[in-house]
């Protein structure tokens, strides 16, 4: 769908009061950035978060009495699909020392490492492997590597963005490890951009105070995927089994985590893992469409691994913040949700309103710009209607054109100018049209600088886990997360796994679930995990 | 918008579908509940690989299930998996000669330049381009031209030589960026520094402070110019 004609009339106003803009912003003045308050008390007037009973304290389990998003809260006070006594735990299908839930970036990193110290391991997967949110990630990944940059700075600017709820030592965990991943990456052959003599192009993302956002195009977590997972399938003692999503943890009877039960999606089969040390690493939720937003999300990300690792008594912690994007598609309607990266927007193109004005500061954290956005289509009143009925502000692609140079559009933004192409618009020459999405679920399961988890044998990483990032997470931490951490719980596991014998597989704790579950009268006739959204016969 | 409804044809089968759908979506409205051939939705991924043809013409048009807005009448079906083989190498014992691709992939040199993988790519890659390049052995090229590759595997579906195009570019990628471009010093420089535990201290001191003194330095840290 090319915009329609009342929608063009209002691009000329955006044009109207574009050159005097790209004047301002080549003086160095922008717009004024909100002070650490003031960006507070616009977040609880129009954060989604904020959003009265739209949320709810869980009535059973290790996190009992916290607060999380309703649809959370339904898949957490929910039934397994397993009674004891469904499968035959007799049999053991696969007996490994480390067992990888999850082939997305932090999987595979922690496959990869795992394999280095000696494990024999087995990943376990959803869908294909690389069918995750790490493919979908566009901008880019943080390292303080740069002369005028260092850890500490890249310290403050996490824990800041993270309004400092953040586990420090996670911080400094991610920030200190941050260049000797990305050394690994180099290494191993992902294709970053860089000038001719090799120094890294690095640029700002939103609530960053230096250039330290490192890309590969606009694909850099595919690029990163792909190189991942082609160095896993190099590595073939590494063995992989896709369309085998975990629906169960076993536990022996001393409550340490003893591997996985697997469900066949296709041949709708059990397969029985006991593994010496279990890595859970199955991303996020975006599919569970908090509050009915669109997400920027992969099919499978349905918060599996929240469920599992709850059930077998690990706590959960800041899932009671999601984050929103603020620059999600909201036309084309066939594109909705989907994500313009927040590079965007570090290559100079501001957010302007239907009076072609600038209401924020581009670069605020995301959680703020989300609720300067929605403040300007609602309270204001001054959002750009669609032809469904929704509303969105406007990011004026095309002035990066004229910031720097003809064709930069094209160059630096080659999956997006694509596929807006596809539907008849062209971002070098029109703007686009945007809304906050639901895209990252900020907190996860408890663990420590280790990546354990309160479960003895249990490890996380990447998307699932929380507390690195406490209730907001900046652009370029999640990719950096998923390598450092996804690392660390492969060494830590292949490690453990040396000192473990294999446990007693059991499902106790699914058992002792339900009891609780029964004694709260909660949980009645639903099911979890859910693997899967439910679009069918839907407009999904 | 318009509400308009479309005849289109799933695998041979009729269905009436809102015409503004992909065919993503028009599937799962239709009752489709996807497995295979369905990923990121978003274009990124290559799970939802399609071929459709359209009334009255010839022509076999490829198209990503997630990206693709349907068409009335058009006749479709995913290719949601298609057997290609991969070389098991180990990127740090290989040269980046200019034999290497060849070694690696010895069938490019069957390539007799049909352009088919061309004509079907959904992301309009040069795939034959990049192939000859491989195949004449210069490995930038092929990577640069490769880069957007989502290897959804519609080439190798339609390649007469059996060449898995995916797979060569995503191999002269790696060995591109891992030997052909100068490693990053910076990068490597501070790797050292945070190996002696160069800020290991004010990390510590960072980790031990309170919060109205953390706000405060958060507040008056100095920012880069964009
Ligand atoms: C569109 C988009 C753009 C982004 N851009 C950026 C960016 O520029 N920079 C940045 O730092 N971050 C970005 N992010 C965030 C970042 O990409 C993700 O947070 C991160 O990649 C998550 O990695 P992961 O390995 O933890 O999870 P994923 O990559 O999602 O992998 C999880 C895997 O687990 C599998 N799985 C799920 N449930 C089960 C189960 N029950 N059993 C077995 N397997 C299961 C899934 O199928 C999937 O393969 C972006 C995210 C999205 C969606």
């Amino acid at each position: 769908m090319p915009y329609e004609p009342y929608m063009k009339e209002l691009i000329k106003k955006v044009e109207t009061t574009r050159s005097a803009r790209i004047q301002a912003a080549k003086e160095g003045k922008h717009f004024p950035r909100l002070s650490e308050a003031d960006g507070m008390k616009l977040m609880k007037e129009f954060h989604p978060d904020y959003k009265e009973g739209t949320k709810r304290q869980l009535a059973v389990g290790p996190s009992k009495g916290k607060v999380v998003p309703n649809e959370l809260a339904d898949i957490l006070e929910a039934k397994s699909s397993l009674n004891s006594g469904t499968v035959d735990l007799s049999r053991i299908d696969y007996d490994v020392d480390v067992l990888v839930i999850g082939g997305g970036g932090a999987g595979s990193a922690a496959a990869l490492v795992a394999q280095e110290h000696g494990a024999r391991v087995l990943i376990a997967t959803k869908l294909r492997h690389g069918d995750a949110n790490t493919m979908m990630a566009e901008g880019g990944i943080q390292a303080a590597d740069k002369p005028n940059d260092s850890p500490p700075i890249h310290f403050l600017d996490a824990i800041g963005g993270g309004h400092f709820s953040n586990d420090p030592q996670l911080v400094k965990t991610l920030t200190h490890d941050a260049p000797s991943v990305i050394q690994w990456l180099e290494h191993l052959g992902v294709m970053f951009d860089k000038d001719p003599d090799g120094t890294m192009r690095t640029l700002h993302g939103g609530g960053t105070a230096r250039k330290r956002m490192h890309s590969a195009g606009d694909m850099t977590g595919a690029e990163i995927m792909r190189t991942l997972r082609d160095e896993v399938r190099n590595r073939t003692d590494i063995q992989v089994i896709e369309f085998a999503p975990a629906l169960e943890l076993f536990t022996d009877h001393e409550g340490r985590c003893a591997g996985a039960i697997l469900f066949n999606f296709e041949t709708e089969k059990y397969t029985v893992v006991r593994a010496k040390t279990t890595i859970l690493a199955t991303g996020g939720l975006g599919r569970l469409h908090i509050q009915g937003f669109p997400t920027t999300n992969h099919y499978g990300a349905t918060a599996d691994g929240l469920v599992l690792a709850y059930r077998a008594g690990a706590s959960l912690c800041f899932l009671e913040a999601t984050q929103f994007h603020p620059t999600g598609v909201i036309f084309p309607e066939q594109n909705i949700g989907l994500l313009i990266t927040e590079k965007v927007r570090g290559a100079g193109a501001q957010l302007l309103n239907a009076d072609g004005e600038q209401f924020v500061y581009p670069l605020e954290t995301r959680d703020v710009e989300s609720s300067a956005i929605i403040r300007e289509c609602s309270e204001r009143n001054k959002g750009i209607r669609t032809p469904t009925g929704r509303f969105g502000v406007w990011l004026d692609s095309p002035m990066i054109e004229v910031l720097k140079g003809p064709g930069t559009v094209a160059r630096d933004f080659p999956a997006k100018y694509r596929q807006f192409g596809r539907h008849g618009i062209d971002i070098s020459k029109e703007p686009m049209l945007i809304y906050p999405t639901l895209h990252y679920q900020n907190g996860g399961i408890t663990i420590n600088s280790q990546a354990e988890t309160e479960v003895p044998n249990l490890y996380a990483a990447g998307e699932v886990a929380g507390g690195i990032h406490g209730i907001n997470r900046l652009m370029g931490n999640s990719l950096l997360d998923i390598t450092v951490f996804g690392r660390i719980a492969g060494k830590s596991a292949a490690e453990k796994a040396k000192q473990t014998q294999p446990g007693e597989i059991t499902l106790q704790h699914v058992q002792k679930f339900h009891e609780e579950l029964k004694k709260a009268g909660v949980g009645d006739g639903r099911i979890s995990p859910i693997l899967l959204p439910d679009y069918v016969g839907k407009i999904g | 918008m318009s509400n308009d409804v479309v005849p289109i044809y799933i695998m041979g089968k009729k269905y009436h579908v809102p015409a503004t759908l992909t065919i993503l979506k028009a599937m799962e409205y239709s009752g489709y509940k996807f497995i295979r051939g369905c990923g990121c939705r978003g274009g990124m991924c290559g799970a939802c690989a399609t071929v459709y043809r359209l009334e009255d013409s010839y022509k076999i048009v490829p198209a990503l299930a997630c990206q693709t807005v349907v068409e009335p009448n058009m006749s479709l079906t995913q290719i949601p998996f298609f057997p290609a083989n991969k070389s098991i190498y180990d990127v740090e014992e290989l040269e980046p000669g200019t034999q290497t691709l060849l070694q690696m992939y010895p069938e490019i040199a069957r390539c007799v330049c049909c352009n088919s993988c061309t004509k079907i790519c959904p992301q309009e890659l040069d795939v034959m381009d990049y192939v000859q390049a491989a195949l004449r052995g210069d490995i930038e090229k092929a990577a640069k031209l490769s880069f957007e590759c989502i290897m959804c595997g519609l080439c190798a579906s339609r390649c007469p030589g059996e060449i898995v195009q995916y797979h060569v570019g995503l191999l002269a990628r790696r060995l591109y960026a891992k030997y052909l471009t100068p490693k990053a010093k910076h990068v490597a420089d501070r790797v050292a520094e945070t190996e002696q535990g160069k800020f290991d201290p004010e990390l510590e001191e960072l980790c031990r402070m309170d919060k109205p003194t953390l706000e405060k330095r958060y507040a008056q840290r100095d920012i880069e110019a964009q």
